[in-house]
């Protein structure tokens, strides 16, 4: 059941990916299908709450704080865990980090374990060291199984399998549970997936989890999932272990009130997820006697190091960003090449990588702004999303095309003058590329296709730009023309 | 050699500075929290949403006098043919009607899978998300007895329906350190085509008695 867990050290870049993925026209299907279906449920009920924008800012603020004192706070809560029984263990990176785990569950004599859908440990590529280790992993989240059972990889950080349709998973079942007459209508196909877990929810002794929030006042964790897969992992086994990145931590359990109606509303269009899960530490009678939490640096203390891209920490994975992006939309997030896709991979990703291997990533996008009008912590993402291209700029030196490109049009846009006489050379220079009539271009939507006055492709070193995208064609007459007419008229 | 411990608190002591406890406090108590938090509508229409939340997630709701629980009970465990039900120490032995019911002995996971039903009362309604919220206290139990089963018949006093989720979160504060589980609706999950498929793993079937 082992498969190659995304890796952004030796994924194509994500031009290249992304170009292999637009040809997949079932995937793309099925993508759009789900976001779609998440985004109407999302904006039916986030207008629904009146009070939607003051609990975003209050959000953001709590998360900025907890993260401006997140040594204050993770000590807090390693204090108050430790108190009610709990061991907490501190992982500078990815290996250190397996190799507790993996320690752990030999220290206990285990050879299996059952996991919560957790992108951390999805990170850390936790399923490949324990199963290195003799030691077999379950994911019990049904997407994950999903992907377990089919050698694939998530693409969406909430619904990790949305690329995949029922015909497919059907498939994927029949073969790794053995169910010849397995019949395609979603229920059967959850039917299957309860049979087939709850053996292993009642013998499995040990479980792996990640965390939504930790709680410094409590020494708390909280879980929210919808499946009650996430409730059986932190309830019946004996020992569980929960890897958890260190800008998890909230100061107290009131803070929670506005983190938890935004979260849901965010992620799946729900009210409240089906289950939300909080304890602290150990309780005698309930629950695992044994439990682990693993802080897990993996590079977050850089992130958190830059003043400019450390918002990228408020983030809690709702998954909304990815939902409403243009880019992601259409190529689903394995071109992204790392488990965290979408905007919030594009930001995430390159800045847990040290900037190396991700220099693609920062440019996925279109700037479009609709991640950061959705994100519930207010994540400037097109503000870092520039500060990164800055970097890799950067990096690559003065002489990069971008480099140089980007100094052409500050040279431009200093000068007034410049600044008009580019516009209207520009204008005159892209006439024979704009298009009048019906594009075919196949990404586009039917309705934006027939739009014309989109130029759908450019030439030279701006090809890049029109590969994956049409650009829209300047007006015949600027703002300011109309402006200075119509004020001589 | 320094710990892990002690590299990753001064990587993040390096990253934005330190300040003093009193700094911390008193950026804490600057956080802006201006959103709903009191109820603003009539006992009545709280239920009332209470109720229709809760229907919108396929579970029977049965609002009815005090008097009336356990018959209630009785008739709800009739309908659904069901003769055999765990409860949880502490649950009022005068809504234990109709069937057969067996204390929670700290079963283990294979023989709480024996129980098909599940009767405990609840700490909280929360009428704006449809959430009954469960903590491990007498009547309610510990945390598995209320996953295994396929069936759980909750029995909440309409006193402790409240409107908002923020309302809820400053009762539950009390009682904060506590294994709690907020449910709402019957377990579900939507990753196949999006589709809401109920009950996957935890109860599939949820009836709540409202006792006015
Ligand atoms: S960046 Fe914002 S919208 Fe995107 S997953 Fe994180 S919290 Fe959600």
């Amino acid at each position: 059941m082992s498969r190659v867990p995304l890796d952004p050290r030796t994924a194509p870049t994500f031009q290249q990916a992304a170009k292999t993925l637009l040809g997949d026209a079932q995937l793309r299907k099925n993508v759009r299908h789900a976001t779609d279906v998440i985004q109407a449920k999302r904006r039916k009920l986030v207008e629904e709450k009146q009070d939607w924008q003051q609990l975003r800012e209050s959000a953001r603020q709590i998360r900025a704080h907890s993260l401006q004192h997140l040594d204050v706070y993770l000590e807090e809560f390693e204090r108050n865990f430790t108190r009610a029984g709990g061991v907490v263990h501190w992982a500078r990176d990815a290996r250190e980090a397996q190799s507790i785990v993996v320690g752990l569950v030999k220290q206990l004599g285990a050879n299996e374990v059952i996991k919560i859908k957790s992108m951390t440990t999805e990170e850390i590529h936790l399923n490949n060291a324990l199963e290195e280790s003799g030691i077999r992993a379950y994911e019990t989240d049904l997407a994950e199984l999903i992907i377990q059972l089919g050698e694939d990889q998530p693409s969406h950080i909430v619904v990790p399998a949305l690329h995949k349709n029922r015909a497919q998973i059907r498939e994927i079942f029949r073969k790794a549970m053995d169910l010849p007459d397995l019949g395609d209508k979603p229920a059967d196909l959850a039917d299957a997936a309860r049979r087939f877990l709850r053996e292993k929810f009642l013998r499995v002794k040990t479980a792996v989890s990640g965390a939504n929030f930790l709680i410094a006042e409590t020494g708390g964790i909280c879980i929210v999932e919808s499946e009650g897969n996430g409730r059986m992992c932190l309830t019946l086994p004996e020992t569980l272990i929960s890897v958890v990145g260190i800008e998890k931590v909230i100061p107290r359990w009131s803070d929670l009130e506005a983190l938890v109606q935004l979260l849901p509303r965010s992620a799946t269009g729900e009210r409240m997820n089906p289950y939300s899960s909080f304890w602290s530490g150990i309780h005698p009678g309930d629950g695992p006697q044994t439990m682990h939490v693993v802080l897990l640096d993996n590079g977050r203390t850089d992130v958190l190091a830059d003043a400019e891209g450390r918002q990228t920490l408020q983030c809690i994975r709702c998954g909304a960003c990815q939902n409403a992006c243009p880019v992601y939309r259409q190529t689903g997030g394995h071109a992204y090449g790392s488990v965290y896709a979408g905007p919030i991979g594009a930001i995430l990703t390159p800045q847990l990588m040290h900037m190396d291997h991700s220099q693609t990533l920062p440019y996925a996008s279109s700037l479009c702004g609709a991640c950061y009008e959705v994100c519930p912590v207010k994540i400037n993402i097109p503000e870092v999303l520039i500060h990164l291209r800055n970097k890799v700029v950067e990096q690559n030196g003065w002489y990069a095309p971008e480099s140089l490109a980007m100094k052409a049009v500050a040279f431009v846009f200093r000068s007034e003058r410049r600044f008009r006489a580019a516009q209207r050379l520009g204008r005159i220079a892209e006439s024979p590329l704009v298009k009048r009539e019906k594009s075919t271009f196949p990404i586009l939507d039917q309705e934006e296709a027939t739009k014309s006055g989109w130029i759908g492709w450019l030439p030279g070193l701006l090809g890049g730009w029109t590969d994956t995208r049409d650009l829209q064609a300047m007006p015949k007459e600027t703002f300011r023309d109309w402006w200075e007419k119509r004020g001589k008229a | 050699m320094s710990t892990a411990r002690e590299v990753i608190l001064n990587r993040i002591r390096v990253a934005k500075g330190t300040s003093p406890a009193e700094a911390v406090n008193q950026s804490y108590s600057s956080i802006q929290r201006d959103y709903q938090s009191v109820a603003s509508f009539s006992r009545e229409k709280i239920l009332h949403l209470f109720e229709d939340r809760l229907r919108d997630y396929d579970a029977n709701v049965y609002c009815v006098d005090s008097q009336q629980v356990a018959s209630t009970v009785a008739a709800v465990l009739r309908d659904r043919n069901i003769q055999r039900v765990l409860v949880p120490e502490g649950l009022p032995a005068e809504w234990q009607v109709g069937a057969e019911f067996i204390v929670d002995r700290g079963f283990t996971p294979t023989e709480l899978d024996q129980f098909t039903s599940v009767m405990t009362t609840a700490t909280l309604g929360i009428a704006e998300t449809g959430t009954i919220v469960l903590q491990t206290l007498p009547g309610q139990g510990r945390r598995a007895i209320t996953l295994v089963p396929d069936y759980h018949l909750c029995i909440l006093p309409a006193s402790k329906v409240v409107e908002t989720v923020v309302e809820g979160m400053h009762i539950l504060e009390a009682t904060k350190n506590l294994p709690t589980t907020f449910f709402s609706g019957p377990s579900a999950t939507a990753d196949i085509e999006m589709t809401r498929i109920k009950g996957v793993h935890g109860p599939r079937f949820v009836d709540v008695v409202i006792a006015l």
